[in-house]
């Protein structure tokens, strides 16, 4: 058997002796929750599916991303990566990255809290389910995570929730079609604000400035986009291990049920090894969380670990993308850069639809020349007036749309379809319920109007039928009081073992409107202080 | 010590100079580089000289400097990704040896409508890149698709559409604030991007 488990790289992937924390996933919640208690001294092992990407490789990424034919930069699908689908059709691994630092490595970065709101949709609006936490208790963690991530952010926007300490870099100035929109916005009485990005609009934590490449979705040659490999750096010089290439296939309890006492996990030449800990933290995705614990069903646990509610895989749910986009008869300067500038969160907290919405004003309207080029069939001048004729006066807007929880959206595994190892692959059942179709023609309807004010022609739009998730998988092990009908407390403990810990967005109980992640994050926080207190 | 470090030095810089400066030509085959010559049909002339040819019917007319502008970011681009640079040399000889079959001449020595012409007849237009698949895919692949993207990808080629900062170039924060591009038409000096 070879140490490196088969992978040629001579990096022994044999599992330590026993950790203190065994850690499943690298993505940005297993990995803040590793560097945190690495640097209190706790012994953290990390078990990552995917590869290590090295840095050097981000400018050959980028040209894969590019140009066609040169495949998936972070190299998604295939027998591992497997899955089913029910319903509307789900693109999994368009949503998600297997590797070290996870999805952040190929996410966009915008990051923005959740509203008070957001907490309380039961309680308020009679929908979803109240959070057992409010916003005030993830208050100070939201700022950390803000320090953590290096947001660029500015205080003009009137409708987020409260903050005392201004963001720690600043906002990146908006754009030049910002400054169309505005005109049209200020007629029709909608506020434009900046939008928190964590990406670096100045050198920060080691890395670079904003460098302009343009495709920070899928990937920034730079490093200006944060991407969770920083807190995996930072985990493993305070002394964490992180073993690439081993997904773990199962997690195992002792005899009575209440913990967890190793995870197993198996490196490419197929053999399988065993990590134990005496705490575990699952950070494996809002699909993955729920489908491992659902492949440790057990004889105490035969509907899947952890699942005495049955909630585990239930009430899956994403933003729905709303979009509208138009040309104008003047330049509107697109595609420089891969990140907006502008939101508005106007509409967010009103009754009439209750579902949350936010709208982006985009940068990367219409075709970018070179990727137009590549995919042309003619050259020379008759491809250059091809160009011109398509590119220069596009202009859209993008925005995001709540759906409330549904236990009939869920993950499941698929007993007909197996992976790489020979387990059973996720299956996802997602469908829009009519009010979610409800809430995106209600935000179709804003874009439109703003378009028209800027007396542009509408070319696309984006509406209830087009729609497709935002991949930002939420709600499979969801967080409340009651255990029987959640997963996690409000520490992200499960209610069944007193050692395992799930962090990520699956254990929204519901998702507003706003991007994830740094509520992933500051949630990851929190977890640590209760994890490191446990210990 | 001091030999030490001087050879240290020079170690450093002849990879840094490996680096920056591409290949000039392609070093007469085999013996440079290790290839077996009898693996692939053989390119008669200088693979800078095919690419350049290529260029010339893949670019808008007029673009100058346009044979610094290959070689820095077509050659230097790739000069340190030794799969990629095989892949890109068969297929130009895969072009020559079209050419010297239909045409009875090297690729890079037919005048540019004859080259243009011995694309369109293969097909190269409307083919699939795919590094693996039959040669008008690979020739699109690795010779159109790669010029292109170099040029497209770069502000020399972007300023002819009206973006001085297109996807794939650093150009820094700057360009999108601003609402028009300057210097506009721009010149078409391929040469002094500064990629
Ligand atoms: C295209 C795109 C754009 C996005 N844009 C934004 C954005 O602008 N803002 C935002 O807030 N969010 C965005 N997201 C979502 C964001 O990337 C995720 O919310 C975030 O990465 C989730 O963090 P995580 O650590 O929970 O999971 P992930 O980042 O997905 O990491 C999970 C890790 O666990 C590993 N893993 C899974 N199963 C196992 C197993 N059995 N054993 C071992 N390891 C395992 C995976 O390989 C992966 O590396 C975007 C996502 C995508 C795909
Ligand atoms: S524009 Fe995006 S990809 Fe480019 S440097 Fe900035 S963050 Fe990175």
């Amino acid at each position: 058997m070879a140490e490196d488990g088969g992978v040629g790289d001579s990096i022994d992937r044999t599992p330590a002796s026993s950790a203190d924390v065994c850690v499943v996933g690298s993505g940005p919640a297993g990995a803040l929750v590793a560097h945190r208690l690495a640097a209190q001294g706790a012994d953290v092992v990390v078990l990552e599916a995917g590869p290590r990407f090295d840095f050097a490789g981000r400018r050959e990424q980028q040209e894969e991303h590019i140009r066609p034919g040169m495949g998936d930069p972070w190299e998604m699908g295939g027998p591992r990566d497997d899955y089913t689908t029910a319903g509307r059709h789900y693109p999994l691994n368009a949503a998600r990255v297997k590797g070290v630092g996870g999805s952040t490595l190929h996410w966009q970065g915008m990051v923005m809290r959740l509203h008070e709101r957001d907490f309380e949709m039961e309680t308020r609006h009679g929908v979803g389910a109240d959070w057992p936490i409010d916003y005030d208790d993830l208050r100070p963690y939201y700022a950390e995570a803000e320090r953590a991530l290096g947001v660029a952010g500015a205080m003009d926007n009137p409708y987020a929730p409260p903050r005392e300490e201004p963001f720690p870099l600043s906002a990146f100035p908006p754009s030049y079609s910002d400054s169309l929109f505005a005109e049209a916005c200020e007629r029709l009485g909608i506020d434009m604000h900046s939008v928190p990005n964590a990406r670096n609009s100045e050198p920060y934590d080691g890395r670079a400035p904003c460098q302009g490449y343009g495709t920070c979705r899928p990937v920034c040659p730079s490093g200006a986009k944060y991407t969770a490999e920083s807190h995996v750096t930072k985990a493993e010089s305070a002394g964490a291990r992180v073993i690439d290439h081993a997904p773990v296939q199962r997690l195992e309890h002792d005899d009575t049920g209440e913990v967890v006492e190793r995870a197993v996990y198996a490196t490419p030449d197929g053999t399988e090894h065993h990590q134990r800990a005496r705490r575990f933290v699952l950070a494996c995705g809002g699909v993955e969380n729920a489908r491992l614990l659902l492949l440790s069903e057990s004889e105490q646990y035969p509907g899947g670990l952890a699942n005495s509610s049955d909630a585990v895989g239930r009430f899956f749910m994403d933003h729905l993308f709303a979009g509208a986009g138009a040309r104008l008869d003047e330049p509107t300067r697109q595609n420089h850069v891969g990140f907006i500038t502008s939101e508005c969160h106007q509409f967010y907290d009103d009754e009439n639809p209750i579902e949350g919405t936010k709208l982006e004003f985009l940068n990367y309207a219409g075709p970018s020349p070179v990727i137009e080029a590549l995919h042309a069939e003619t050259w020379g001048d008759e491809l250059l007036t091809q160009l011109r004729d398509s590119y220069g006066t596009h202009i859209a807007m993008g925005g995001l749309v709540e759906q409330l929880p549904d236990a009939e959206n869920r993950i499941t595994l698929d007993p007909n379809r197996r992976d790489d190892h020979g387990n059973p692959v996720p299956h996802v059942e997602w469908s829009l319920s009519d009010r979610t179709k409800r809430a995106i023609r209600r935000a179709n309807d804003v874009q439109h109007a703003i378009l028209e004010e800027l007396g542009a022609s509408i070319e696309w739009t984006v509406g209830p039928e087009a729609t497709g998730p935002a991949y930002h998988q939420m709600g499979t092990t969801r967080m409340g009081g009651d255990p029987d009908e959640s997963v996690v407390d409000a520490d992200c403990r499960t209610h069944d073992l007193s050692n395992l810990w799930v962090v990520g967005s699956s254990v929204f109980p519901t998702g507003g409107a706003m991007n994830p992640t740094l509520t992933i994050a500051a949630l990851s926080l929190r977890a640590a202080e209760s994890l490191s207190a446990s210990l | 010590m001091a030999a030490l470090a001087a050879a240290g030095a020079t170690v450093g810089g002849g990879v840094l100079f490996g680096r920056m400066v591409p290949p000039r030509s392609d070093g007469g085959g085999a013996a440079s580089d290790g290839r077996d010559p009898s693996a692939a049909p053989s390119l008669s002339s200088d693979l800078l000289d095919l690419l350049d040819a290529t260029a010339e019917v893949l670019y808008p007319d007029g673009v100058e400097g346009r044979r610094d502008f290959v070689e820095t970011y077509v050659l230097g681009r790739v000069s340190d990704r030794s799969d990629y640079r095989d892949g890109l040399r068969e297929a130009a000889a895969q072009l020559d040896a079209v050419a010297r079959d239909w045409e009875g001449s090297p690729y890079a020595e037919l005048d540019a409508d004859a080259r243009d012409r011995i694309l369109r007849n293969l097909g190269v237009e409307t083919a699939d890149p795919d590094p693996e698949g039959p040669i008008s895919d690979r020739i699109r692949f690795y010779l159109v698709d790669d010029l292109l993207f170099a040029f497209y990808s770069s502000p020399a080629g972007g300023r002819l559409v009206g973006i001085e900062n297109p996807i794939g170039h650093p150009g820094g924060i700057e360009s999108y604030q601003r609402g028009t591009m300057p210097d506009a038409p721009g010149n078409t000096n391929g040469g002094e991007s500064d990629g």
